[in-house]
């Protein structure tokens, strides 16, 4: 998916750029269950930095300095997202029922910390995972044309 | 509150996950999709019979309550659907090992098989009708998974097709809830069915009911919506096929009858005998396309067609009787197609072929799997007394009931031409001289095949010669769907 092997004015942009994606990603994910946002968009945007930086250094760059296995990713994040809605088994509550709570933490203060975030964390991971998995199967298909 | 409800949609859901992560291991996916559908399975049978001894049980999920938020419903029919389909799903999960290549089985079979399954009972059981269209999506996503499982050329151009029809009546299906929504205020099948009561289904509703119609009928494959489904229906593996054959126009079947007996009942006139024509001409198709072919697998596709037909024509007659009929039918027909789809990728298997005029003698070589087949023939064709004829006897008595001569004629010669075009497969495939076909010298042996078929199909005729033990429960069901109120009541608990 490496477009020009040797185009500075990319490479120099994504590491700008897919910062500011990364970190506004992480905002929006913990946003996300009382204000726009979410798992799903926080998803969204993280893969679009890593698809991004994908496109700009190469993907052999990529595999090693990100080694991650995306599809372990999304069963990881199928079962986040299955086993927080099951917790509520526990409490003998109806399933998915979510609670939060206000703590006080060390750097951040008065803090609210909500199950849901939990839940949200499940669909962040198969967000991530999923699209990153269609994208570079389709990416690594067209390598294997130009090998040909 | 109980969270059993859900139970059923939770179990295959964490199944198919799990399963995904050791999913290169066959010997253990194996043994646990096994477990998983067995435990899924008593699971299923101990809430239709708790159901059935203590009333529905509603789930509000997160526990919003009932018209805001989501509510999950088992009653009387969706518990005893889900029981249906553990059935036919442990049955499939015992027979898939040999009827899949090892790459198949290797690309997450079992996960979209679960996944399937969940979505099924979800369809089954939520009480919420965009809910309903969720589940939808999410068993058709485990399909179009299922549907191109092997890559074959012939499977992606169907898969194609398949995915197509299925998007846009997806995409029916989400303005049709948003019309229903805009004019009545609310998705919850309970309070909607209250509210469109309260005006007697007057002007758009009616509309919006028959448009609700045809999104489940290119589900259920009426006619003239029916024709994407022989041939995708055809095109991937045995155990693929008798999933689909034997949920997912179900599926549809069911929708349409929880919806015109809970929402859309106050129209009867002109919707109900609308269906009526329906399920005429569904069954006439049905039975020309079987008729037409001597593809072995296309015969059995075209058979979902005119089942389809009977539901329907219960349904559209409407009374106590014939829905009765349906159910029963519906029931019936999930395990008989799951039977046939499954004895028809043994018989191809062994034959090598699919194709009728170059079988013959087969049953020199397997008589076991012959007979089986030769019963399940007349289970499915309804010969007394097994469980096709007590379905086909409800019906007919509602359709004489209410004197609609016409459709219980087309039915009764439906149900020869089903006959004919079974039987056509047994003296093509099964009869003449043992040396017509060249089959190896070593010949496969089917029993990992047949034993799995042997235990639905011995179900399939319990069903039938012990209509006395079932028809109580059943009647009971039809009952309580023909009455609205008890259902409103349980889950908006006024």
């Amino acid at each position: 998916m490496k477009i020009n092997s040797n185009d500075l004015i990319l490479k120099t942009m994504t590491s700008i750029i897919a910062f500011i994606l990364l970190g506004f990603s992480i905002y929006l994910f913990f946003a996300g269950h009382n204000a726009p946002g979410g798992g799903f968009i926080g998803g969204l945007m993280t893969s679009a930095a890593i698809v991004l930086m994908n496109m700009a250094y190469g993907q052999e760059a990529m595999k090693s300095s990100l080694p991650i296995n995306f599809r372990f990713l999304f069963k990881l994040g199928l079962l986040i997202a299955l086993a927080t809605g099951m917790g509520s088994f526990l409490f003998n509550e109806p399933f998915l029922s979510q609670t939060f709570a206000y703590f006080q933490l060390p750097v951040l203060g008065r803090t609210e910390l909500a199950t849901a975030l939990l839940f949200d964390l499940g669909v962040y991971l198969t967000v991530i995972g999923i699209t990153m998995t269609i994208i570079l199967s389709i990416a690594e298909d067209h390598k294997e044309e130009l090998s040909e | 509150m109980s969270n059993l409800a859900i139970l059923p949609i939770l179990l295959p859901f964490l199944a198919g996950v799990l399963v995904a992560f050791f999913h290169k291991n066959l010997i253990a996916s194996r043994i646990f999709s096994i477990i998983a559908t067995v435990i899924h399975l008593a699971l299923t049978i101990f809430i239709f019979m708790s159901v059935q001894e203590s009333g529905t049980y509603v789930l509000e999920v997160g526990g919003w309550e009932a018209p805001f938020g989501i509510v999950i419903v088992a009653d009387p029919l969706s518990a005893l659907l889900t029981m249906t389909t553990a059935v036919v799903a442990t049955a499939a999960v015992i027979y898939a090992p040999k009827s899949l290549s090892r790459i198949q089985e290797e690309f997450y079979f079992y996960s979209f098989f679960f996944l399937l399954i969940a979505g099924v009972n979800g369809a089954f059981l939520t009480g919420d009708l965009f809910n309903l269209f969720v589940f939808f999506e999410v068993l058709l996503m485990a399909s179009y998974g299922l549907i191109v499982l092997g890559n074959g050329k012939a499977q992606l151009r169907e898969s194609l097709k398949y995915i197509l029809i299925n998007l846009f009546s997806s995409m029916l299906f989400v303005t049709t809830i948003s019309f229903l929504y805009s004019v009545i205020g609310t998705v919850n099948m309970a309070q909607a069915a209250e509210r469109v009561g309260e005006v007697e289904q007057q002007g758009v509703l009616t509309v919006i009911g028959i448009l609700l119609f045809f999104v489940f009928a290119t589900k259920a494959a009426v006619f003239p919506l029916y024709y994407w489904l022989p041939s995708s229906y055809t095109v991937p593996n045995a155990v693929v096929s008798a999933l689909f054959g034997a949920l997912l126009t179900k599926v549809g079947v069911y929708s349409i009858l929880r919806t015109f007996t809970l929402i859309f009942n106050y129209e009867v006139d002109l919707t109900h005998t609308l269906f009526i024509y329906l399920a005429m001409f569904t069954m006439i198709f049905g039975v020309i396309g079987a008729l037409s072919t001597n593809n072995v697998k296309l015969i059995i596709a075209y058979n979902v067609i005119p089942a389809v037909g009977f539901m329907l024509m219960g349904i559209g007659i409407f009374t106590e009787t014939s829905i009765a009929g349906s159910i029963y039918y519906l029931v019936h027909d999930m395990i008989i197609k799951a039977v046939l789809f499954l004895l028809i990728g043994a018989v191809t298997y062994a034959a090598g072929t699919s194709d009728l005029k170059k079988m013959g003698g087969l049953i020199h070589h397997y008589p076991v799997l012959g007979w089986m087949f030769f019963l399940s023939t007349l289970v499915l064709a309804g010969i007394p007394p097994f469980s096709g004829f007590i379905g086909k006897l409800l019906l007919l008595q509602g359709g004489l009931n209410q004197e609609e001569i016409l459709i219980v004629i087309v039915a009764l010669i439906s149900s020869l031409g089903i006959l004919f075009s079974m039987i056509r497969i047994f003296i093509g495939g099964f009869w003449g001289e043992a040396d017509i076909m060249d089959l190896p010298k070593q010949k496969p042996s089917l029993a990992a095949m047949t034993w799995p078929v042997g235990i639905l199909l011995s179900l399939s005729i319990l069903l039938g010669v012990g209509a006395e033990m079932f028809y109580p429960a059943v009647s009971s069901i039809a009952e309580y769907v023909m009455d609205p109120e008890l259902y409103i009541e349980s889950v908006l608990k006024e």
